[in-house]
């Protein structure tokens, strides 16, 4: 069991900036992060390789964080906590598997978003991807060179997306935002406002000189090879015309949900789907701070300014013009949140036979008529599996407007004996002995 | 240390990168990671460890989550069933 | 508006049950759901349709109900995943072995089939068991279901037939006379009370809380083929007083598995307690090493209702109240999946004034009062 004065979940730009500022003003502090390094999503490294382009700004976040004293524990995965002051890791390793439990005096949940999935027909063809997902996965040693690709969905992820596959050698042939041009227009003109912005926009667009950028549209199907279960071509729509469009891949996300289970499972109180938090972080409950997207979504800066605001307020010490800073990213996260709204006919994506919850496969036709996800849950099983709705869920609340109701430990699956609370560090034995249990 | 490495996947012996992901190993041999509950074959989807449909079976322990996973030599990697 | 017949509070799988026992007969039938129907002790419990001989009223009345369980089994849905698994009785030692020979008997003379097995054997049908336990007994009537699907099942059916289903709590129950919490009033000559353990409508309805946690596993098939449990699980139901935990592990059609068991008192909590899982965890790895590598999905908790005398309450509130338009089916402890069928026809012979397949007296609510204590006596 270790003790520690700041706990960060997270290490994210948000997690890196609050374990820094805290660690710089003195306190003890360890971050912890499932990944095999730190970076959370929108830095993530590549782990195959040399980085194509020096990331500055993280690379100096990266360095300051390891000046500051504060340990960065990746590879633990948080799947239990309680208010009063313990946490519970699990992670595997090269050489084993560990649990362990952690006593903290105050708490800063970074933990981040993910991207919504909405059902379509086709979506679970092999060839289809979640847009971030795509992009990870080439950062993890996936090589779409050559490889025909259609980017789809909404969000300023989709651009930054199309600009790393391109970079990798991908034809991409299409950018599909579903976001109308006149909806997107105000958050375009914001990026004149935030030049560091729209520099990084035209980057992604320079790559992209290929590609035709459509506004307004959208994927309503994912199509087969006739050769056997694989993407062959999607058909797109604008509202009026239907068209197809052949590719090999398809890397389609609609934006981002929070990932606020750890902080529903504590306790925390919420603000619609979001952590409800004060001007210095705090959440409602004592000595738990939360920062980034789980308090709305707001981008790489703002998560930035919130890291460090509750950092420094883990150390009791407050900076005024990082509050400006951060009221300032709120008024840019809505007109974001506005910008990327997505549209009405993106309810009319399913069909009755087009599976929803992809761990059970649910159809969608089975997932109609209950009174609501609990009762959905129990009776078609939808949400039960390994992913516990992350996937399902904010599709779900989409569709049918249901909101998960509660959450449990373990927050991710682990093995059996991690359960077992124990007061010492336990180290589980190899994997591998199961095997010969087995055999 | 070695540039690349070379591991089973569903018996048939891959080249990869050191560095290289199990799922994205899955994905440049052109394997399902694994096989859903109505038979269709699944990869990654979400590439950050959330979705599970990455799941495989590595060194004959099932449902590891292959996208947090990377290749080491000698792995022997199969297609959840 | 003529009065319904019959209203049943609670839509989980004993309310649902015995909704739909009282359409087949062609009563106009109210079900009253406060909350998800089958959310309650119904959806935390393990599906297990288990003989059991605590008693000989127990043993009664859970071979009666899942003669029933048999006899429709080839007529549930697939959603159901009803399951002719059967229960293996594990022994770790030689005094458990004993008791198990007992049990044959017992289970003999009373026409339930039960063969003994030797540790041989056990290794046989279980080889994810440890080595060296002593053999057990194998049931191979029981089964296993999924109990949501199944309530489900009764519900829909009360419905084709006729059963209306009112999605409010009910705030109160008497003479008659159930008052929604959407303002709506309903009458009926007969109510029934199957709430699991939320008396608030007949407060001196003689309910204890024993609460209990599950955990399930990602999917393992052909890890575990019977039902297993271990011969201390009825010395831990027995008790009415400590904190226990037994092993006792359940194959899932999935493939899943599903792993109890505990019992606390005066814990109303319904977060899972890491002590008594711990204890749970390291009963069930003793028995199956195996198992504490195997992935971990959900944990959940429940409450059983528990009487103090073991057995449920099936009949007429008389004796625990003047109202003689109350009927209860309660207080079932670990065995309301299994006793589900059987309740419904109990309280449906007993509301018709007919003999029952089984002598339907020791589950009479009115036993539990003073002067029935002192008669007893």
């Amino acid at each position: 069991m270790t003790r520690t004065e700041v706990l960060v979940v997270g290490a994210g730009p948000a997690g890196i900036a609050a374990a820094t500022a805290a660690a710089e003003k003195g306190r003890s502090v360890i971050v912890l992060d499932d990944n095999p390094s730190a970076g959370g999503q929108i830095w993530r490294g590549a782990t195959v390789g040399v980085p194509r382009r020096a990331d500055t700004q993280k690379q100096r976040a990266i360095e300051r964080l390891q000046r500051s004293g504060a340990h960065l524990l990746a590879g633990h995965c948080v799947f239990n906590a309680d208010a009063s002051g313990t946490l519970q890791t699990f992670g595997e390793t090269a050489s084993g598997s560990v649990a362990e439990e952690f006593r903290f005096q105050q708490l800063v949940l970074a933990t981040g978003a993910r991207e919504r999935f909405l059902p379509f027909p086709g979506w679970t063809l092999p060839g289809v991807f979640g847009a971030g997902g795509l992009q990870a996965l080439v950062k993890g040693g996936y090589s779409v060179a050559g490889k025909r690709v259609v980017v789809a969905g909404t969000g300023p992820l989709l651009l930054a997306v199309a600009a790393h596959l391109a970079e990798d050698g991908a034809l991409v042939s299409s950018v599909l935002e579903q976001a109308s041009l006149a909806q997107l227009a105000p958050f375009a003109a914001l990026l004149w406002e935030h030049p560091a912005k729209l520099v990084q926009a035209a980057r992604f667009r320079a790559k992209l000189w290929k590609t035709s950028y459509r506004t307004g549209c959208w994927v309503v199907e994912a199509i087969a090879a006739t050769g056997g279960p694989r993407l062959a071509a999607v058909r797109v729509t604008d509202g009026n015309r239907t068209w197809t469009e052949p590719c090999d891949l398809l890397a389609c996300g609609y934006h981002l949900v929070p990932n606020t289970e750890l902080a529903a499972l504590l306790g925390c109180k919420f603000r619609g789907s979001f952590v409800q938090v004060d001007n210095a972080q705090r959440t409602s409950l004592p000595n738990i701070f939360c920062a980034g997207e789980p308090t709305g979504i707001a981008g790489l800066d703002a998560a930035v300014v919130q890291g460090e605001i509750a950092g420094l307020a883990c150390a009791g010490r407050s900076d005024a013009s990082m509050q400006e800073c951060a009221a300032a990213e709120r008024v840019f996260a809505s007109r974001m949140e506005k910008a990327f709204a997505l549209r009405p006919e993106l309810h009319s994506l399913p069909r009755p036979d087009m599976i929803v919850c992809r761990c059970e496969d649910v159809r969608y036709d089975s997932l109609r008529g209950h009174t609501g996800w609990t009762d959905a849950k129990l009776q078609t099983r939808c949400g039960m599996g390994p992913c516990q709705g992350r996937i399902c869920g904010p599709a779900i609340e989409h569709l049918l407007g249901w909101r998960p109701v509660s959450v449990r430990q373990p927050l991710f699956p682990v093995p059996l004996d991690a359960l077992c609370s124990h007061d010492e560090t336990r180290k589980i034995d190899k994997l591998s002995e199961l095997i010969e249990e087995k055999a | 240390m070695r540039e690349t490495l070379s591991l089973t996947i569903n018996g048939a012996s891959r080249q990869v990168a050191r560095g290289t992901t199990v799922a994205a190993a899955m994905l440049l041999a052109e394997q399902p990671c694994r096989i859903s509950v109505t038979g269709e074959p699944r990869t990654a989807l979400c590439g950050m460890g959330i979705c599970f449909e990455c799941r495989a079976v590595v060194n004959g322990v099932p449902h590891r989550r292959t996208c947090q996973l990377l290749c080491e030599q000698d792995m022997a990697v199969e297609t959840n069933p | 508006m003529k009065p319904f017949d019959v209203l049943i509070v609670g839509a989980g799988i004993v309310g649902s049950a015995v909704a739909r026992e009282c359409a087949r007969i062609g009563w106009r039938v109210g079900v009253i759901e406060g909350g998800t129907p089958a959310g309650g002790a119904t959806a935390a419990g393990m599906g297990h349709v288990v003989v059991m001989d605590d008693s000989p009223a127990q043993l009664a009345l859970t071979a009666f109900s899942r003669s029933l369980w048999q006899q429709e089994s080839a007529q549930l849905p697939k959603s159901v995943e009803y399951e002719g698994r059967g229960t293996i009785w594990v022994a770790a030692d030689d005094e458990e072995m004993a008791d198990v020979r007992a049990r044959q008997s017992l289970y003999d003379e009373a026409g339930v089939q039960a063969r003994v097995l030797t540790a041989a054997d056990l290794a046989h049908e279980e080889p994810n068991l440890r080595r060296g336990l002593a053999g057990g007994l194998v049931v191979p009537g029981d089964s296993v279901v999924y109990p949501p699907a199944a309530a489900g099942f009764y519900l829909a059916e009360a419905r084709r037939l006729g059963a209306e289903v009112f999605f409010a709590r009910a705030l109160s129950a008497s003479q008659g006379q159930v008052l929604l919490s959407d303002g709506e009033r309903l009458v009926a000559e007969r109510i029934v009370l199957a709430v699991g353990t939320e008396c608030d409508l007949l407060p001196a309805l003689p309910i204890q809380k024993r609460k209990g946690h599950l955990v399930i596993t990602d999917r393992y098939p052909g890890f575990v083929h019977h039902q297993l449990v271990e011969l201390g699980y009825l010395k831990s139901a027995h008790k009415i007083a400590a904190d226990s935990v037994a092993f006792n592990i359940q194959p899932r059609q999935t493939g899943q598995l599903l792993l109890g068991s505990s019992r606390q008192y005066g814990n109303e909590e319904p977060k899972a307690d890491a002590e008594i899982l711990r204890r749970m965890i390291d009963r069930a790895t003793e028995y199956m090493p195996g198992l504490d590598k195997l992935s971990v999905l959900r944990v959940w908790t429940g409450f059983r209702a528990a009487t103090a005398d073991k057995l449920p309450l099936i009949g007429p509130a008389a004796g625990l109240s003047d109202d003689r338009s109350l009927w209860l089916a309660a207080g079932f402890e670990g065995l309301g999946i299994t006793n589900a069928p059987g309740v419904a026809r109990l309280l449906v012979d007993g509301m018709l004034g007919r003999e029952s397949a089984i002598d339907a007296a020791p589950y009479l609510p009115a036993r539990l009062t003073e002067p029935a204590r002192l008669a007893r006596a």
